[in-house]
């Protein structure tokens, strides 16, 4: 990464002056060595303007996202074009409704989507892996036993049979997603809860009799808070793309909204009669969202866990 | 190690006995069954049908039948939407495609993957590291959906060169566009993991040293920083092989490969029961088995590790 | 409807065809086109069939094949007409309820053995069989073949079925009821020969390539499932000198757009038209565009049973909103496919069928749009109490565009609020067929040419009847429809309750939306049933 030398020296220089600057805590430090990250920082920055206009662009809008622009549907090749005149900035998708407004609203859902999924993964996942590897003996080979099993049932047909079962709800369908997207979570997490147990903070608790699951909230689970960080940060633009190969499967979000999987698999088909913008400005939007969580998921592990590279 | 090998293997049987169970009363609960059709089936019509496929027994009976079925005959069922064959058929069809484009997939994939991942390593913060940190960043948010309808309207449509679908036997003018589809993304993920495990590997002590003895470059990258690099890439190939020869219904959708991921997909939609258990034990078989050949690849290449 | 005349002449000359032998090679015998020298017909089809077992397939994708590999006792022409198969023909008795075919005496099967009388019993009792299971054994009893029911409910021996064969030329069929129709039932694979040794001997394997035995034009020599299949001439078949095209594959293609990228590429002679795309291609492939009636409807239908919401059970709403949907707008801007506008039940292509005059079709849609403000507020609903309900449709991309437009055109018009469901088929079954629904789409494909194949489905014992629409008039006036000698009234009179109480609201009736190469003679654009037999196909040379 970019920031390769100057962050080992940093580290070297930290190192140096030790217990010399008291109260820096590990977040700010994370967060120093974040902002040093061009890339990072960019991609925050991309991150922040595509949020921004999930906000403040519906105040251009001149559609709403389901209204059809009866008087030129029926010619959608030569008059959908994207245009000021007409007020469509971003054209009209293949049934005449304002791409601007969709999209607005497609990343909205994307993102919402995703940072659900992500956010159920994470709890479900953190609690699991904390307490199969802080109370150990058989409860924790019994639940590690359990991943394994469920790890070896194919994404797929998990995918299929929530779609099939959860379609009324999409909603649900994603909180069921991030239900089954838990299993690296919590194996991560337990993992780094076994090197935790021991430490004297730990112990100290357990001396003065604090209950076993308040001390995984209490002092296991944020000092896991990291790597929890971290992982979630990645987990969201993989969610993205779960949502939008449901939406390719015609099993996403319900109309009149949509998402940007469901724009792009609409757009991609469409590509053949010339209708380009109808790929091309969701799948932006859709690259620009992915590659920037990726870029920040990237940018994070690195402030975050400094000896990692 | 043998031994390691032994007793994985021994825990992977109740692990598939009771992936056969969870996945068998989980299949029943999706609305509809593989009867349901659009003009309702008169009621002894159906109740005909049921008998045929024993699916008027209770639950518990219908998969005892089925896994004594597996044990004594190999005989994993028949297919309910494609009744002139059994999901043997279906399997023996379908996955020696898929296997094939899927292989070929990984193949290259790795090898670019890791060529690219260890160049962009070497070249760190050279306009060829950007481009290839944007490019497999890029690749990798790109879905296959996307561009499998765009490779048939260039390679087929306006270029001519290739055929737009089918399979025919695995010539290679049909497996072109599979094998780029669908090694695009894993190519990209295998970059940037090789890319950061490369870096963190050369900025080691070990290499530190090497390099300070005065080794040539060339000779530190291949003898000393290959080895610990490929460790995290794979742990990462092992999961990654089995979903690339087994996740591939849009590859199946688009190029018309008559591939397994496109009958595992219908099979669900159609409550094809057999046929879907039939596809999800081959499936769960392989993460399985490939978990643990990651498992020992990873243990050849980690002389810590100790089993 | 935008028929091309071109080939309206094309297809009304082949209907001759049988008529004389090919004289050269290189010259379609009736039209005298010169024939082009690959005689391949390559084609589009959505999805793998379920079989090629006359008796077990269930789609139309399956039936398309199957009638190439077998042959019945009649078949279609261009038209639809009934001409001759492995029958010359039949007699009917007296009481008009037993058939007797007589069979040719050259037909054969592709082993060379006879086709007997005895192959066609063989068949139809294993339609029937329970063993088998077949999932269209009730089409039997649709035939009204005597036990034929008593069979399939187990409480009779297969043998009980009311067909024999007293000679090896003769075939008997007992009815009973009078059913005018029957004659055209066995165009239907169901009705198919099987060769009996061939089945024994194989059981289940019997329809695999190598094993497969057939009597019709073609023999099937390769099937790789989701990709391709391939049936090729039959040289025993018995009419094998005027078959032209040596070479049919169908190549499953799923996706429409990548379809129509392979047609465009050369790789296809047949695709379907993606909804909204005809006028482009129309105009850069006059001659490839095609367009044509079909025997289908589409239209959605309330829920009518205890379920339903109590708005529904209101005419007036339902008025309103069969009023406020603007079909031009589906049929011209969103499908554009050469699709009619619909407001009878029954489509106009039916055979014998004339539309009755409904006064919703008369109208301007002004006018309706007034009419159904009007109603909806003398229900009492209006802007301080809005209507909604929910409306469900199966995944696709051209049901998804009309629910939208339906949805908007009623939210604009009339301030209903409909909530779009998009569900997954068999979901969407369970849902529609358990009257779990408020509005839900529907479509019907008529499994014969005639009006009471779509009005049946409105009477209160109909399976498909999802939304549970009972009218006492309507059941009566179509039972009495099966004897009667003067149909045409009775559908009028249904078709005008229905439009009177409008249980269901139609919206446009199928047309047959093809890209076909220019190339490909014989297509029967006139057989709206589209029952096609590529043994009257031809390519020309070009």
């Amino acid at each position: 990464m970019v920031h390769d030398t100057a962050q080992s020296e940093r580290i070297i220089e930290a190192l140096a002056e030790g217990e010399a600057v008291q109260g820096r805590s590990l977040w700010q430090d994370a967060r120093r060595r974040f902002f040093q990250n061009r890339a990072a920082t960019g991609a925050l920055i991309c991150l922040g303007l595509v949020v921004l206009f999930t906000i403040v662009g519906p105040v251009f809008a001149q559609w709403s996202n389901e209204e059809i622009d009866w008087a030129r549907m029926g010619d959608i090749a030569t008059e959908g074009r994207p245009s000021i005149e007409t007020g469509h900035y971003f054209g009209l998708d293949e049934l005449g409704r304002d791409l601007y407004a969709r999209t607005i609203q497609a990343t909205r859902t994307s993102l919402i989507v995703g940072v659900i999924g992500a956010f159920v993964a994470v709890i479900i996942g953190t609690l699991y892996g904390a307490i199969s590897g802080f109370v150990g003996g058989w409860v924790d080979n019994l639940m590690m036993r359990t991943v394994d099993i469920l790890i070896s049932i194919p994404y797929m047909f998990i995918i299929i049979l929530l779609m099939v079962m959860f379609e009324r709800s999409f909603f649900m369908l994603f909180v069921g997603i991030g239900v089954v997207s838990w299993l690296d979570m919590s194996r991560i997490v337990r993992g780094q809860t076994l090197s935790l147990k021991n430490r004297e903070f730990v112990e100290a608790a357990k001396a003065a009799g604090v209950g076993w699951f308040k001390i995984i909230l209490r002092h296991i689970v944020p000092n896991l808070l990291g790597i929890v960080v971290v992982y979630a940060t990645l987990l969201v633009p993989l969610m993205i793309l779960v949502e939008s190969f449901i939406s390719f499967l015609g099993l996403g979000v319900q109309e009149p909204n949509t998402s940007l999987g469901a724009l792009i698999s609409e757009g991609a088909g469409t590509v053949i009669y010339g209708t380009l913008w109808q790929l091309g400005y969701p799948l932006f939007f859709f690259l620009a969202t992915i590659i920037s969580l990726f870029f920040v998921g990237d940018g994070l592990r690195d402030a975050l866990d400094p000896k990692d590279r | 190690m043998t031994a390691y090998i032994i007793r994985r293997l021994f825990v992977a049987v109740p692990t598939l006995v009771i992936l056969i169970v969870v996945c068998f009363y989980l299949m029943q609960a999706a609305p509809g069954g593989p009867f349901t059709s659009e003009r309702p089936l008169p009621p002894q019509v159906l109740a005909n049908i049921e008998a045929r496929y024993g699916l008027d027994q209770p639950l518990w009976k219908q998969m005892w039948d089925y896994l004594v079925g597996i044990v004594t005959r190999f005989d994993f069922g028949p297919s309910f939407a494609y009744k002139d064959r059994d999901v043997n058929d279906v399997i023996a069809q379908g996955f020696p495609v898929t296997l094939t484009y899927g292989a070929i997939s990984f193949v290259v994939a790795t090898l670019v993957g890791v060529s690219l991942g260890v160049a962009a390593a070497i070249r760190h913060n050279t306009w060829l590291d950007y481009i290839a940190v944007g490019a497999t960043f890029s690749a990798q948010a790109l879905p296959n959906f996307v561009m499998a309808p765009i490779l048939v309207i260039v390679f087929t449509w306006q270029l001519g060169w290739l055929p737009g679908g089918g399979w025919n036997g695995g010539q290679w003018q049909y497996v072109v566009m599979p094998v780029i589809a669908l090694s695009t993304s894993y190519m990209a993920s295998i970059a940037r993991i090789t890319r950061s495990s490369m870096l963190e590997t050369l900025n080691s002590n070990f290499i530190r040293t090497a390099r300070a003895k005065g080794l040539p470059e060339r000779t530190v990258i291949w003898r000393h920083a290959m080895k610990p690099t490929m460790l995290p890439v794979v742990s990462y190939l092992g999961p990654t092989f089995v979903a690339m020869i087994t996740g591939s219904v849009v590859i199946d959708i688009y190029f018309s490969t008559g591939g397994i991921g496109r009958a595992y997909v219908d099979s669900a939609l159609n409550r094809d029961y057999a046929v879907m258990l039939g596809v999800t034990i081959l499936y769960g078989g392989l993460t399985v088995l490939f978990n643990l050949v990651a498992d020992i690849a990873y243990a050849w290449l980690d002389p810590k590790i100790r089993y | 409807m935008t028929f091309k005349p071109r080939f309206l002449a094309a297809t009304l000359l082949a209907t001759t065809i049988a008529a004389g032998p090919i004289l050269a090679a290189e010259m379609h015998p009736v039209t005298g086109e010169p024939l082009a020298e690959d005689q391949t017909f390559v084609y589009r089809q959505l999805d793998e069939f379920s079989s090629v077992d006359p008796q077990v397939v269930e789609d139309v994708d399956g039936s398309n094949v199957v009638r190439d590999l077998f042959e019945g006792l009649m078949n279609q022409d261009a038209e639809g007409n009934l001409v001759p198969g492995v029958a010359t023909g039949y007699t009917l008795s007296d009481d008009k309820m037993t058939y007797t075919f007589t069979l040719r005496d050259n037909a054969k099967w592709s082993n060379g053995d006879p086709v007997v009388a005895g192959d066609f019993v063989y068949a139809w009792k294993r339609a029937v069989n329970p063993e088998l299971a077949s999932p269209y054994s009730w089409f039997m009893e649709l035939m009204s073949i005597e036990n034929a029911a008593a069979i399939i409910a187990g409480e009779m021996e297969i043998d009980a079925l009311g067909v024999s064969a007293p000679d090896d030329r003769t075939l008997v069929v007992k009815l009973t009821k009078p059913l005018p129709y029957f004659p055209q039932m066995v165009t239907h694979a169901t009705t198919f020969p099987v060769n009996p040794a061939v089945v024994e001997a194989f059981g289940a394997e019997w329809t695999k390539p190598e094993n497969i035995v057939s009597n019709g034009a073609y023999v099937l020599t390769e099937h790789i499932p989701n990709e391709r299949s391939v049936r090729e001439k039959n040289p025993m078949y018995w009419d094998a000198d005027n078959v032209i095209i040596e070479r049919t594959v169908a190549l499953v293609i799923n996706d429409e757009n990548t379809a129509l990228t392979r047609y465009l590429a050369g790789e296809l002679d047949r695709t379907e038209v993606p909804a909204g795309q005809f006028p482009r291609l129309q105009k850069d492939y006059p001659e490839e565009a095609i367009s044509f009636p079909r025997l289908c409807n589409y239209y959605y239908t309330f829920n009518l049973s205890d379920t339903g919401p109590e708005a529904f059970k209101d005419v007036r709403v339902r008025k309103a909103l069969a009023l406020a949907v603007d079909r031009k707008i589906i049929t011209e801007n969103i499908l554009a496919g050469g699709q009619p506008e619909a407001y009878t039940f029954t489509p106009a292509a039916t055979a014998g069928f004339e539309v009755p005059d409904i006064e919703m079709a008369a109208m301007s849609q002004a006018e309706r749009d007034e009419q159904a403000r009007e109603l909806l507020a003398e229900a009492g609903y209006g802007p301080d109490n809005p209507l909604t309900f929910d409306m469900i449709y199966n995944t696709s991309e051209a049901h998804k565009k009309i629910a939208v437009a339906m949805s908007q055109m009623w939210k604009q018009k009339l301030g209903v609020e409909a909530t779009l469901a998009n569900m997954e088929w068999k979901t969407f079954l369970e849902v529609r067929g358990n009257q779990d629904f408020e509005l839900a789409r529907g479509a019907w494909c008529g499994d014969y040419n005639e009006a009471s194949t779509f009005l049946d489905l409105l009477t209160t014992p109909s399976g498909y009847n999802d939304g549970k629409y009972s009218n006492a008039m309507v059941d009566e006036l179509m039972a009495s429809a099966a004897t009667a000698d003067d149909t045409q009234s009775i559908y009028t009179e249904v078709e005008q309750v229905i439009a009177e109480e409008m249980p269901i609201i139609p919206i446009y009736h199928y047309a047959g939306v093809y890209m076909m190469d220019s190339d490909v003679g014989g297509w029967p654009v006139n057989n709206v049933e589209q029952n096609w037999y590529s043994k009257d196909l031809y390519k020309i040379a070009e």
